[in-house]
């Protein structure tokens, strides 16, 4: 139990350094670590960011006494979390239900990658092009 | 390895796109210099293509229309006959297919049908991307240990997913083409579950 001030949130290839407690596997933040980290306010039983609402169910204790179990902030969002409290280390991952609907929506999803010589590669740019696009490694 | 096919149909308005899902770009540099593509191969060593694509093994392929459209969903396609012994899959049969398609004598699969293909992640499979994200952040910062936690975890989840379960054994210093691939592989298939996934039109 204690203060990590150096707790790492990572999140679609961002990192951000928070202060938060870490306590039996739970990792609790503040409201202003919450917004810094990842964007989310809590306002009047609805958590939001630049993007979207989303209500807390009903009982919902998340920013009781400006504490945030990063947890319970994931269930709300309906996203999956990992979390090392050893190392200080969290990763929000998306949900099933996001890619799903993204897939099933059958617009490719957008990423940009680099090539060997670091050279950012965006899939959209290829618009106007067929694509046989091809997950490979060397392993 | 796609470049020969590249360079036939690089005039129809036709792109490949590679990416590799190595821990590094120096694990996919000598298979990169040695094929000499012109055509780009991107590394992706953090599995972003994986969690956007709910790619679970490699090769993986896709076909995306002019528009943005995915017109054939993720399908088991090899360059070249060279696995054919170990895969069971002829590449001639969908590489026909692909130059078919590229040469507009064949439509990709109509919407309700490519849906009809797809396998859409699960909840489970969410949860095994949030642990192997964190794993490969520990591993990249050096710590090991925890790392490798994380990697189990996530192939506890997803035990299908061997992005995560081969993917992650040269981060974990495991040989993936040695005995722990083997012993992996055996195990799996020995329970009557297939490494490949091909759509029904490329198995045959």
């Amino acid at each position: 139990m204690g203060v990590a001030p150096m707790f790492t949130l990572i999140e679609s290839g961002r990192e951000s350094r928070v202060e938060a407690r870490v306590e039996g596997g739970h990792v609790q933040l503040t409201a202003e670590a919450l917004r810094d980290a990842l964007g989310w306010e809590l306002h009047d039983g609805t958590l939001c960011n630049d993007a979207m609402c989303v209500p807390l169910p009903a009982g919902s204790r998340l920013g009781e006494h400006g504490v945030f179990d990063l947890a319970d902030v994931a269930a709300v969002l309906d996203r999956p979390l990992a979390i090392d409290g050893d190392e200080g280390a969290a990763f929000l991952g998306v949900s099933a239900a996001e890619r799903a609907q993204a897939l099933g929506s059958l617009f490719a999803p957008d990423f940009t990658l680099p090539d060997l010589t670091g050279r950012a590669h965006t899939l959209s740019s290829y618009r106007g092009k067929k694509v046989f696009l091809v997950a490979w490694a060397s392993w | 390895m796609w470049q020969a096919l590249y360079e036939e149909l690089r005039d129809r308005a036709f792109v490949v796109i590679a990416v590799a899902l190595d821990k590094s770009a120096d694990d996919a540099r000598p298979w990169i210099e040695k094929a000499a593509p012109t055509y780009p191969v991107l590394i992706d060593t953090q599995h972003v293509l994986a969690d956007l694509y709910n790619v679970v093994n490699v090769p993986t392929a896709l076909w995306i229309d002019e528009r943005g459209r995915i017109v054939r969903p993720n399908d088991v396609v090899f360059g070249t006959d060279t696995f054919k012994h170990i895969t069971n899959l002829e590449s001639a049969r969908p590489l026909a297919a692909l130059r078919a398609w590229v040469r507009g004598e064949t439509a990709g699969y109509a919407p309700p049908d490519a849906r009809a293909l797809q396998t859409l992640p699960t909840a489970l499979d969410q949860q095994a991307r949030a642990e192997f994200g964190l794993a490969e952040w520990l591993a990249r910062h050096g710590r090991h240990a925890a790392a490798e936690r994380h990697f189990v975890r996530a192939g506890e989840l997803a035990p299908h997913d061997f992005t995560i379960r081969r993917g992650s054994m040269p981060i974990r210093g495991l040989d993936p083409m040695g005995p722990p691939f083997r012993t992996m592989l055996q195990e799996w298939v020995g329970g009557g579950r297939p490494y490949y996934r091909p759509l029904p039109d490329t198995r045959g």
